[in-house]
């Protein structure tokens, strides 16, 4: 029996047990009082597959580790052979290949049975399992034979080898081309065709199986029914089930990739509960990572906590914790900092514990996420201009001094004067407000200054948060104001992960969104009624939100996405009006003209309010209504369609715009084709002014008439590449350029997400010479990108970093690459100058 | 309207500056006394030069300030907009500075230099005004790279269909995609010349300028076809070979205007290099005169 049972051996796991063995150490006891399951063979499976000399980061920065074993910034090898010698160092009880079945009993007798059937006893279980699960096997006989493999390393091991690579998503065909380099590889696919591959997989593939040259065949509908180990040259004797018929086959070698079980079945068969369906939701745990079955705790990934150093902190305090030693988490300090500048004194879990009280929609949040969820944020404190100003920033002052060495610099509490703005209109803001104490002044823009006061407990910002649109109105610093600052990342995962919160954000931007378009003086009681009656349309691209001729009783607020609207013109549909989230679509439905003249079709993903006749009609039965400018904006609609309409080319041109994915960019690289003279200045100006690697490929991209859009990036509304960001390194400025900044750990990640192609892996580039020293000296290469650069030996083991285009963000002038264009072809503009780009163009 | 060329770059704002600098030019020219004939040598020649020498010199300042890419003194489209309408406007100073005294000597050298890179120039400028057009044209929206994709496919296709024919159509199919030529040297890009040959029958490989004779030999074999297989396949062949001359049409046209498009900077570079010479050594002599 021991106390402590601890399974997995990732970061967190291994942490953990570390802790345990220098307790044991510390109290001499003779045998240990916990044990830690592996599944797999080694430690650290995940860090082990990782390519050779991949250069793991040590994010955040500002968080201290505390652990029994080394950890910092280097190369795989060096911490993975740090694990290795505190795990020998310290004596830890480690069991490999250790796969558990089943844990049951409960707090003080857990009884965790084994796959080998042996049952080990325990006081209290730690999971440590991360997210990545359990590869799944053939499910036939043989399928643990060594020669059947589920993961591939290196595909160079094996050479003129009959292979079966079982499965059709990406990494059996990843898999299955790179072996076939140099093995006859046989590729079997349960399906027809290969359609959960990517696009790039799918096109390769298909072209493999295809060309006779290439030793790369493919069954399918085929699967198998079983493997036994013959012996002899080929040694595998594999029977498959193919639509022929049975068929047997002989092979070296069996690599199996049909994905992951995910360890969310495994974690619901102990008792834990997750608060939704939802693939990225998180288990609901105690400050001390207890999960809701008593002497169950959960940490590292699976705990919502994916970074190692984040696990290994975790690791140790989870121990303590279950030692009844109620250690300061290794955060503490950092929320120390962060609440230095209140007006009032009290300890930091009372501070939070507080916090939480005072704000509604956080009440229902579990603790762990809540305090999470500060130190993610930033704090904001307003003082009245003055003495006491003063006083508060030069306390701060102070802090930062005695801060001065920590890089980087830990988050402090932000003092800001009562009256300051807290952002403009315009700016691209990111992050999201609560307002702990005191009060916010929201100023709309627009003709008439409509104020709004908000009070502690309310939040603001909710709108660029979820439509990506810059900010609407300008929000100043009230009287005794004390602010949580969110960063969006934050806040999104924590709407997926809680329903009251993705609620109460939800109806606020419906009720604001009502109040801007319809009833600016209405009151938020007012509207909450009708905010409740209204519903939100979720259409995925290319989805049709309604027909032209259809009749309609709704009108729609889009809330993020774009829609293009649609109208028939003898055999064609004809591309009359774009709307982007912020404005409305089908009004005349409600004004007038109940039949719809137009089809809507959603580009990218859209989501919408619609709002039907009868609550549209309560809001504008109102004295104050905004009928006004409301119904100067639909005749203005209504003009533009028009023109749109008998200008078919204009709508063609937009159409292609669309079709490139404009419809969500907001800052475009556009090249005229008939100023272009190719003399590729654009991507040597960016090369230049990036570290010598171009973000832009300026040949490539699509072409129409005389437009082409370059591989560059839009600085989508809602960027796709900052959906999975380990280290959140990719970030939006205020002024909306999306950039990468020093933290980026080279996962991939933001490449793999983005639909345009236009993130780049690439090794540091060498350093240019100056412009002098290359033309007399002739020193190292010229002005421009040298694509086929050495990385140095420093560079390689730095690792490949995503680059990407910033829009020169921080440079003045602008983007280099329109600075640099010697004719004026390279131009880039927002979505509200795609209407100048369709125009009738003349020079 | 929302790209602006070279010329109407902020209204052709250039444009005045160089007109007004040329009408004071003509100001300064028809002041010189009766004392002497205009020439380089009065107060107002010496003007007429420096402002001409300077000019020069800020001129050829473009090729740094475009390679200075972090630089915020102006856009580079701003910089090449003004190169040409005050390089157009040098010509005028630099005639009015020479008084049109025109002789077998260093002078007139350096004045002969400098007209030839301003015409070099006016036709750069023409290069860049029509040709990115034709070229974008004649692409219909893909990349070089893509045409030369379209026609190894062709290649591809061609020779498998080929060997499906006649021997002696294989081998006129097969040494035709050998010997088809593109590109080469400065001449043969600019002048779009066609070196490609073929094999017919036995002999001698012939010409077979634009793929015409290959297509016309394969389209005589056409009647004799014995066999209804054979007579698809040729047609087939010949369907591949037309859209194989289409494409190669393409291709060379865009060597050439492309060709066209960057030849004159190798011309008009150099020969400025010269002027700046060939000025310094003016100013020089002009001060031993002194």
């Amino acid at each position: 029996m021991y106390q402590i049972a601890i399974i997995g051996a990732g970061p967190a796991g291994l942490s953990a047990a570390a802790r345990a063995a220098a307790r044991d150490r510390q109290a001499r006891r003779s045998s240990p009082s916990y044990i830690l399951l592996e599944g797999f063979s080694a430690h650290a499976k995940t860090i082990q597959r990782y390519q050779k000399g991949k250069h793991v980061m040590a994010e955040p920065g500002f968080l201290d580790l505390r652990s029994d074993l080394g950890f910092g910034a280097g190369s795989r090898e060096k911490i993975l052979s740090a694990w290795s010698d505190g795990l020998s160092q310290l004596n830890v009880n480690i069991r490999y290949n250790a796969e558990v079945r089943k844990i049951g009993g409960g707090k003080g007798a857990f009884s965790i049975q084994l796959v080998s059937g042996e049952v080990i006893q325990a006081a209290f279980v730690v999971l440590a399992i991360g997210l990545e699960g359990n590869p799944r096997k053939l499910g036939t006989p043989g399928e643990d034979l060594a020669r059947v493999q589920y993961q591939l390393d290196d595909p160079k091991e094996f050479s003129n080898e009959t292979i079966l690579v079982v499965g059709a998503g990406d990494s059996a065909i990843e898999n299955a081309l790179a072996l076939a380099e140099q093995n006859d590889v046989w590729i079997l696919n349960r399906g027809k065709e290969f359609s959960r591959a990517k696009d790039a997989n799918l096109n390769a593939v298909v072209a493999a199986i295809t060309d006779p040259r290439r030793r790369l065949n493919c069954y399918y509908e085929t699967s198998i029914k079983s493997v036994t180990q013959t012996g002899g040259a080929v040694p595998l004797t594999v029977v498959m089930q193919t639509p022929a018929g049975e068929k047997t086959v002989q092979c070296h070698r069996i690599i199996a990739r049909l994905g992951a079980i995910p360890p969310r079945k495994f974690v619901e068969s102990i008792g834990i509960k997750f608060p939704n369906e939802r693939a990225d939701a998180i288990p609901a745990l105690s400050r001390h990572y207890e999960s809701n079955v008593p002497g169950v705790y959960i940490i590292g990934s699976l705990a919502g906590f994916p970074l190692i150093k984040q696990a290994m902190n975790q690791g140790y305090d989870v121990v303590e914790f279950i030692n009844g030693n109620d250690v300061k988490p290794a955060d503490h300090p950092l929320l120390e900092y962060q609440f230095f500048g209140l007006p009032f004194e009290r300890t930091v879990d009372e501070i939070v514990e507080r916090f939480q009280t005072l704000i509604p929609m956080f009440r229902e949040m579990n603790a762990l996420a809540f305090r999470e969820l500060v130190i993610e944020s930033d704090l904001m404190v307003a003082f009245p201009p003055g003495a006491e100003f003063e006083d508060a920033r030069r306390r701060m002052a102070q802090l930062q001094k005695k801060l001065a060495k920590k890089d980087p610099q830990p988050r402090m509490t932000r003092v800001i004067r009562e009256g300051e703005v807290i952002y403009q209109p315009g700016e691209f803001g990111t992050s999201f407000f609560t307002i702990v104490d005191g009060e916010v002044l929201l100023e709309a823009t627009g003709p008439q200054k409509i104020r709004t006061r908000l009070g502690r407990g309310e939040f603001f910002g909710e709108m660029s948060l979820l439509s990506g649109r810059p900010r609407l109105e300008k929000a100043i610093a009230g009287p005794g104001c004390i602010l949580v600052e969110t960063p969006r990342r934050t806040m999104l995962k924590l709407m997926n992960s809680n329903e009251e919160v993705r609620s109460g954000i939800d109806w606020i931007f419906i009720v604001r969104e009502l109040q801007r378009h319809f009833a600016p003086f209405a009151s938020l009681r007012e509207l909450r009624n009708i905010a409740t009656r209204v519903t939100l349309r979720k259409l995925k691209a290319g989805e049709v939100l309604f027909a032209e001729g259809e009749t309609g009783d709704s009108l729609f607020v889009l809330r993020s996405g774009a829609i293009t609207l649609l109208r028939r013109q003898g055999e064609a549909d004809q591309l009359v009006s774009q709307v982007r989230s912020g404005q409305l679509i089908g009004e005349m439905a409600l004004m007038g003209d109940p039949i719809r003249r137009e089809t809507a079709t959603a580009n990218v993903a859209a989501e919408l309010i619609e709002i039907k006749r009868r609550e549209f009609l309560e809001l504008t039965r109102r004295d104050d209504a905004r009928l006004d400018p409301l119904q100067k904006d639909v005749s203005r609609r209504v003009v533009d369609k028009a023109r749109m309409q008998v200008r078919p080319e204009a709508g063609t041109l937009m159409n292609f715009l669309m079709d490139e994915g404009l419809g969500e960019a907001t800052n475009v690289l556009v090249i005229d084709e008939a100023l272009c003279v190719g003399c590729d200045n654009c991507e040597k100006a960016c090369a230049e002014t990036h570290q010598g690697v171009s973000r832009l490929d300026r040949e490539a991209g699509a072409t129409f008439g005389n437009i082409h859009i370059p591989i560059s990036c839009r600085h989508c509304e809602q960027p796709h590449c900052m959906k999975d960001c380990p280290p959140n390194a990719l970030r939006r400025s205020e002024t909306g350029e999306v950039y990468i900044n020093e933290t980026c750990i080279g996962c991939g990640n933001c490449e793999a997400n983005c639909p345009y192609g236009v993130i780049r892996m690439v090794y540091d580039a060498p350093k240019k010479p100056g412009l002098v020293s290359w033309m007399i000296f002739a020193m190292g290469s010229g002005p421009g990108e040298q694509p086929d650069y050495k990385p140095s030996a420093k560079s390689k083991e730095k690792g490949k970093k995503a680059t990407k285009c910033d829009a020169c963000v921080g440079i003045k002038g602008g983007p280099a690459c329109v600075r640099a264009c010697p004719t004026g072809a390279a131009i880039r503009i927002g979505p509200e100058q795609f209407v100048d780009l369709v125009e009738e163009r003349k020079r | 309207m929302i790209h602006r060329n070279l010329l109407s770059y902020r209204g052709a704002r250039y444009l005045w500056w160089s007109l007004g600098l040329i009408v004071a030019s003509c100001i300064l020219y028809v002041t010189q006394g009766d004392a002497q004939p205009p020439n380089g040598g009065t107060w107002q020649g010496y003007v007429l030069g420096t402002v001409g020498a300077l000019l020069i010199v800020w001129l050829t300042l473009l090729g740094i300030r475009k390679r200075r890419y972090s630089s915020t003194m102006g856009t580079v489209q701003g910089w090449t907009s003004a190169h040409v309408y005050l390089g157009s406007a040098l010509i005028v100073v630099a005639t009015l500075h020479s008084g049109l005294q025109i002789g077998w000597n260093l002078h007139t050298f350096a004045y002969v230099l400098m007209c030839v890179v301003i015409l070099s120039g006016f036709f750069g400028l023409y290069t860049y005004m029509s040709y990115p057009q034709l070229i974008s044209k004649n692409r219909e929206g893909g990349a070089r790279a893509e045409l030369f994709a379209e026609l190894f496919e062709l290649d591809r296709n061609a020779r498998a269909v080929a060997s499906r024919c006649a021997p002696d159509v294989a081998i006129a199919v097969d040494s035709s995609i050998e010997r088809t030529t593109l590109g080469g040297g400065i001449y043969s890009q600019l002048f779009s010349r066609d070196d490609s040959y073929f094999v017919r029958g036995a002999g001698k490989p012939v010409r077979n300028t634009d793929q015409q004779q290959v297509i016309d030999f394969v389209g005589a074999r056409l009647p004799r076809a014995a066999k209804g297989a054979e007579a698809a396949n040729l047609q087939q062949l010949i369907v591949l070979l037309c859209r194989r001359q289409a494409v190669l049409r393409r291709i060379r046209r865009d060597i050439r205007l492309y060709g066209w498009l960057k030849i004159w900077l190798y011309f008009h570079v150099p020969v400025t290099i010269a002027l700046l010479v060939a000025l310094v050594l003016h100013i020089i002599v002009t001060f031993f005169y002194w």
